[in-house]
């Protein structure tokens, strides 16, 4: 029941995107069309699990025991780009075409801030490991939740006839505002 | 005289002409995320600048040792550690806004505006500049968050820096304080800052042919 709660809280109440505002390069940059906000958001999802499970060994089984939480920034982000590094040539290794569909989201991903964000929510909040585990599930599929319902406007957007100036980057914005004030309605939902 | 002309450019550029949340659209995280008041703001620009500075100075100084293939991994941990003074003097000296602004001090790691200025400028110029490109380009920084947080704030809390500035028959909006109010806001500031210069250069070009048929008129004169 806790479980279930951490992945509501974080796909849609909290939603990374729309609520922490984590993610939104991303989110502006690759949500113009379906599909690959889908490749995106799946990419994203599976690095997130990832770096759930690595950083919550990192710090529990390391950093803590040993007193060295202030460290934490510097080690979590190398893992973090080891880690997408990693992904990526096991990807290429084991599957050439989910390679090709993702290939140029992943190194992306290391700069995108919900990862790291990830790593250190789940260290301040204190979270056991099954819990992280879920959690980081959870930020992942309401990344691609957030990104894919983004995408679906942004093609409708295409169509209409925005304002010159507003084209492009702020009607995005503008678009995500009303999103965020939709995902609103969750909110007492927990 | 004019290297020291240029030497100002390379800090008032940033402010403006390219302002990394207006104009190079970097950083827009921080900048949603941490404008619900200017103080935030101003707190989440400052630790910025203090990053910015100090690992750009740093990284134009190594920039030669540093071998081409591993530079963003070598400016990632330059930065980290930055940002880890940055991140303990806040909690130590100012717990309350170091628990405002909550995982955004520690995020500053990844905002592109600092990997952004060590791969474009201090990869490839002298400290001193490196330095004052820094520091325009977080007093750029500051400048939006300042606008951004000061639009939310009056709106959202009628307070400006915790002085109420609105009369109390205003009904504050809650929305510009919630996340909705970030995203419309920036939207709506990003979409007049456009019509505005869009509307500035075509004055100007009419200006132009003005004058250049003015000036062809006055070579017809002449030639009569």
């Amino acid at each position: 029941m806790d479980l279930l709660i951490i992945f509501i809280s974080a796909t849609v109440v909290n939603n990374f995107v729309l609520s922490y505002f984590l993610g939104i390069c991303p989110f502006i940059g690759v949500s113009n069309k379906t599909s690959s906000a889908l490749s995106m958001g799946m990419a994203t999802t599976f690095v997130m699990v990832l770096t759930a499970i690595v950083s919550w060994l990192l710090y529990f089984l390391i950093l803590v025991p040993y007193g060295l939480e202030f460290l934490q920034i510097p080690s979590f982000i190398l893992v973090i780009a080891a880690l997408v590094q990693f992904v990526e040539m096991v990807i290429k290794k084991v599957s050439q075409p989910l390679y090709r569909a993702l290939g140029i989201f992943l190194p992306l991903i290391t700069t995108n801030c919900a990862i790291l964000g990830l790593a250190l929510l789940l260290s301040m909040r204190e979270y056991t490991f099954m819990q992280s585990v879920v959690f980081g599930f959870g930020a992942g599929a309401g990344f691609t939740l957030a990104l894919f319902i983004m995408s679906g406007i942004r093609e409708e957007l295409e169509l209409t006839d925005v304002p010159k100036p507003f084209r492009g980057a702020p009607i995005t914005l503008i678009t995500a505002g009303l999103l965020a004030l939709a995902f609103m309605g969750f909110a007492g939902m927990i | 005289m004019s290297k020291q002309k240029s030497m100002w450019y390379e800090f008032y550029k940033g402010i403006w002409e390219i302002n990394p949340t207006f104009k190079q659209i970097l950083g827009t995280c921080p900048t949603l995320a941490v404008t619900v008041s200017v103080m935030n703001g101003i707190a989440m620009a400052l630790a910025t600048t203090f990053v910015l500075v100090f690992s750009s100075l740093f990284i134009s100084m190594v920039r030669k040792l540093i071998p081409n293939q591993v530079r963003i991994a070598a400016y990632i941990v330059i930065i980290a550690a930055f940002v880890t003074v940055a991140d303990l003097v806040m909690k130590a000296k100012f717990p309350e806004l170091s628990k405002a602004l909550g995982p955004f001090v520690p995020l500053i790691v990844v905002n592109c505006i600092i990997l952004g200025r060590a791969e474009a400028f201090a990869s490839k110029n002298s400290p001193l500049r490196s330095f004052l490109d820094a520091l325009g380009n977080g007093a750029g920084f500051l400048l939006a968050l300042v606008v951004m947080g000061g639009i939310r704030e009056i709106i959202g809390s009628r307070t400006f820096l915790g002085y109420q500035v609105m009369p109390n028959g205003f009904e504050p909006w809650l929305i510009m304080i919630l996340p909705a109010g970030a995203f419309l806001t920036f939207g709506l500031l990003m979409g007049f800052s456009n019509a505005y210069l869009e509307r500035k250069k075509r004055i100007e070009q009419q200006q132009k042919i003005l004058q250049y048929r003015k000036s062809e008129n006055e070579l017809k004169e002449a030639e009569a």
